[in-house]
């Protein structure tokens, strides 16, 4: 019997990635797809794969290994897609030689995301067709199958996945890599050129192929029809098929492994055979409306949301119409994300509330300022946007508006995107202040390399771009690099910098706390010397709390010793315990 | 075997993957089907965290609802009180007796409760210990988890030493004794 291993739904995708004999794999890490190419680089000995600083140029690097004739792929979250939708709408026209995978993960319930887009409104869009696994061996084995299908049929494929099978673990059998011969480059101009001649044609070609595959599905084994008892039919596809199975045990059930385009005879079929028929997908009703339109009775959304993840007892309640007699949770104080203890943002926040400035914010851990109690970050919307955002105020309402603002965006996200809206500014005469929070990592998405830490995906030294030289290279006169836990120069700075009718760069390069392996320092607050004035609880460090009688109590078990509340305390009532190799 | 549902609630960052991918592997050494759902990403910087594990002949949802918890493993006292609906009527709540204060109440925006415990006994059937100070008398406060586990290990069904082996796949090499060491706290805590 094959090995039979636990695997993370994005370990097994790289798994299947690997068996399919994929060559080259680019990405940019997103909450929840990261772990994909995580996982991919243990295969590196028989694939290329590499973090990218953005999807589009993630998706276009696989593009090319696709036209070169080897199967390539790349990853990303749902967001990321519509940063790559450029390429994507026009590869869909193109096909693929080499077969061609994007694996896009949605985030219904917003654990990790800035909204709840649904990848498969724009693969319909785009006409590129979409695999949906619902556990970890499904995730392995649809990433293969795409591969087959991508080849067969000549489209570039979509694996769509959600939070919660990209962070499922379930069990997944193991197959060896098959290793696909390289198709040979053939010059064809005619696909591979889109002008708007070649373009038309290529139209109509993928709307044939589209029509084709939509026949296809009506007998492809992964759209399976369970059938039982007949008075409840279900329409499902991912995670939610999980959550039917435990609700509806009797029910039939029509999976569907392809959920673009849909297998309008076989649906027709499976209607015809039942008294009522649900269909049950998280987020958009893609499947609804198109079952809809086709004058198919269905309910979906009726009694279903549009936000958010499903659950059995969702289903329950909803189709069943079970009183679950639930214990009401009780209540209690959120606890949401936070800076962790020791973090550089938390300093710069701290110097630029004292300063009362604004920030346009942007994606990171960064954004969590925006929170009480530093309640700076004014804006967050996608990546890049906070220095785009800021030269749109400056450009409304003038130089002098801008004075109490300046934008954030972390290193990651500074090459990102936020490098292209850096040269608006200098091209449009901008005078805005622009701070790179560089904490040498993409912290939020659990510390990726990117093209400025010097290191590869794949874990070879490489080339660190020098993100106070590209400032300059644009022509930009003030850039300034601060340690972030010097507040008093950081504040000097600020004042100068946002003073000025010049456009300026503040660059705070402090590593990310978690990076740092250094032994830390510990700090201890003194009670009988706490005068309770609160200034070292500004910052909001979640290792501290106040006692009862209004003193201070360091948990030395979350302290870093990044010292900046003993900084912050006028009366020396925090003293340092234990010294560190800072 | 009906499908068992353990829930490990605690604070980003406090280790609640490292005891789902132990009690993950222990299950699937004993034979059964095992589907795991873990938090990654935003909510892990110090947010509240829940990660789900499930495990029986044929398991379909990797989530645990309200009212289908086995065991819930707390790391953190107010964490218990967030989701100890999720407990069966006669299941077993295991409590780490430590507090983490959230954002609110460091800043004064909310209370902490008082007498979680003491409210939870009422209701449900509450193990507690206070796992980060034993951990500290072993020399490394971080292991407190395993203490945790040990505890819940008494209401599972699998040997000390199918425990012992997990362990020693999962913690980092060198830490394997004194994971063991916290575990054996656990384990034989009344
Ligand atoms: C288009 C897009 N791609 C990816 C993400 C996921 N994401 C959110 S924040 C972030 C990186 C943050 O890194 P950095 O800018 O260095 O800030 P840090 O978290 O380290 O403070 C990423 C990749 C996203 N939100 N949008």
């Amino acid at each position: 019997m094959a090995e039979k291993v636990i695997m993370l739904g994005n370990e097994a995708i790289a798994r299947g990635a690997y068996e399919a004999g994929v060559k080259v794999s680019a990405a940019y890490p997103g909450t929840p797809s990261t772990e994909v190419s995580e996982n991919l680089v243990q295969y590196k000995d028989s694939l290329y794969c590499e973090w990218a600083p953005n999807e589009k140029v993630a998706t276009e690097v696989a593009i090319g290994a696709s036209i070169s004739g080897v199967r390539a792929m790349a990853a990303m979250k749902h967001v990321g897609l519509n940063v790559a939708s450029d390429p994507l709408y026009t590869v869909s026209y193109m096909g693929v030689n080499g077969g061609l995978v994007l694996v896009v993960a949605d985030d219904p319930g917003l654990y990790s995301s800035q909204n709840e887009q649904d990848t498969r409104m724009v693969a319909r869009a785009a006409c590129v067709p979409v695999l949906e696994p619902s556990d970890s061996q499904e995730a392995k084995d649809y990433m293969k199958l795409a591969f087959t299908l991508s080849e067969q049929f000549d489209r570039p494929f979509i694996l769509r996945t959600t939070t919660r099978l990209a962070h499922s673990q379930g069990m997944v059998e193991l197959c060896d890599r098959e290793e696909p011969e390289i198709k040979p480059y053939v010059k064809n101009i005619q696909k591979t050129v889109m002008m708007p001649g070649m373009a038309k044609e290529r139209h109509k070609e993928i709307e044939k192929r589209n029509l084709e595959l939509a026949e296809a599905a009506d007998t492809m084994p992964v759209n399976t029809v369970e059938m039982n008892d007949t008075k409840i039919g279900v329409i499902t596809s991912g995670i939610p098929y999980q959550y039917v199975k435990e609700a509806l045990p009797k029910a039939s059930v029509l999976k569907l492994g392809m959920v673009n385009p849909l297998p309008e005879k076989l649906i027709r079929e499976f209607a015809s055979k039942v008294e009522t028929l649900y269909i049950i997908e998280e987020l958009n009703p893609v499947i609804e409306e198109q079952v809809k339109s086709w004058g198919i009775p269905a309910i979906g959304k009726e009694i279903f949301t549009i936000q958010g993840e499903y659950s059995a007892n969702m289903i329950r309640k909803a189709i069943l119409h079970e009183e679950l007699n639930l214990m009401a949770p009780a209540e209690v104080p959120n606890r949401p994300p936070i800076l962790c203890p020791g973090c550089p943002h938390r300093s710069v926040y701290y110097v630029l509330k004292k300063l009362k400035l604004h920030a346009a914010g942007d994606i990171g851990c960064y954004t969590l300022g925006a929170v009480a109690p530093l309640s700076v970050v004014d804006t967050c919307i996608c990546m890049g946007a906070s220095i785009s955002s800021l030269h749109g105020m400056e450009k409304a309402r003038g130089k002098e508006y801008i004075k109490d603002w300046v934008a954030v965006i972390g290193d990651s996200t500074f090459l990102h995107t936020g490098v292209n809206s850096l040269m608006n500014m200098v091209y449009n005469q901008a005078t805005g202040t622009v701070m790179i929070l560089d904490n040498s990592t993409t912290g939020m998405t659990g510390h990726q390399d990117h093209a400025a830490t010097g290191n590869t995906l794949q874990g070879d030294p490489t080339w660190a771009i020098d993100i106070p030289g590209l400032c300059r290279a644009m022509g930009i006169k003030n850039v300034i690099e601060v340690n972030a836990f010097d507040i008093a120069r950081l504040e000097q700075v600020v004042k100068e910098e946002v003073a000025k009718d010049e456009i300026s760069v503040i660059i705070t390069k402090t590593p990310c706390v978690l990076l740092d392996k250094s032994k830390k320092p510990l700090y201890r607050a003194i009670s009988e010397k706490c005068k309770k004035c609160g200034m070292c609880m500004k910052p909001g460090c979640p290792a501290m709390t106040r006692n009862a009688d209004g003193t201070i109590h360091i948990d030395d078990t979350m302290c870093t010793g990044c010292g900046l509340c003993e900084n912050l305390c006028k009366f020396n009532a925090i003293e340092m315990v234990k010294a560190g190799d800072r | 075997m009906a499908v068992k549902s353990i829930m490990i609630v605690g604070v980003g960052g406090q280790g609640t993957l490292l005891t789902s991918r132990i009690l993950g592997g222990l299950a699937m050494q004993g034979g059964y089907e095992v589907k795991l759902s873990e938090v990654h990403g935003m909510a892990q910087r110090g947010g509240s965290v829940v990660t789900f594990v499930r495990y029986g002949e044929k398991v379909a949802e990797p989530i645990v609802e309200e009212g289908q918890a086995d065991v819930i493993i707390a790391f953190e006292r107010l964490e218990a009180l967030r989701y100890a609906h999720f407990l069966k009527k006669d299941g077993a709540l295991i409590v780490n007796d430590w507090r983490i204060d959230p954002m609110p109440v460091v800043i004064g925006t909310a209370q902490y409760p008082e007498h979680i415990l003491e409210d939870l006994a009422k209701e449900h059937k509450v193990y507690k210990v206070d796992a980060t100070e034993e951990a500290r008398k072993l020399g490394n406060p971080r292991v407190f988890n395993m203490i945790v586990l040990g505890i819940a290990a008494q209401h599972m069904d699998f040997s000390k030493e199918e425990w012992y082996q997990v362990i020693e796949h999962t913690v980092p090499p060198k830490t394997i004794e004194i994971n063991k060491k916290a575990f054996d706290i656990g384990y034989t805590l009344k």
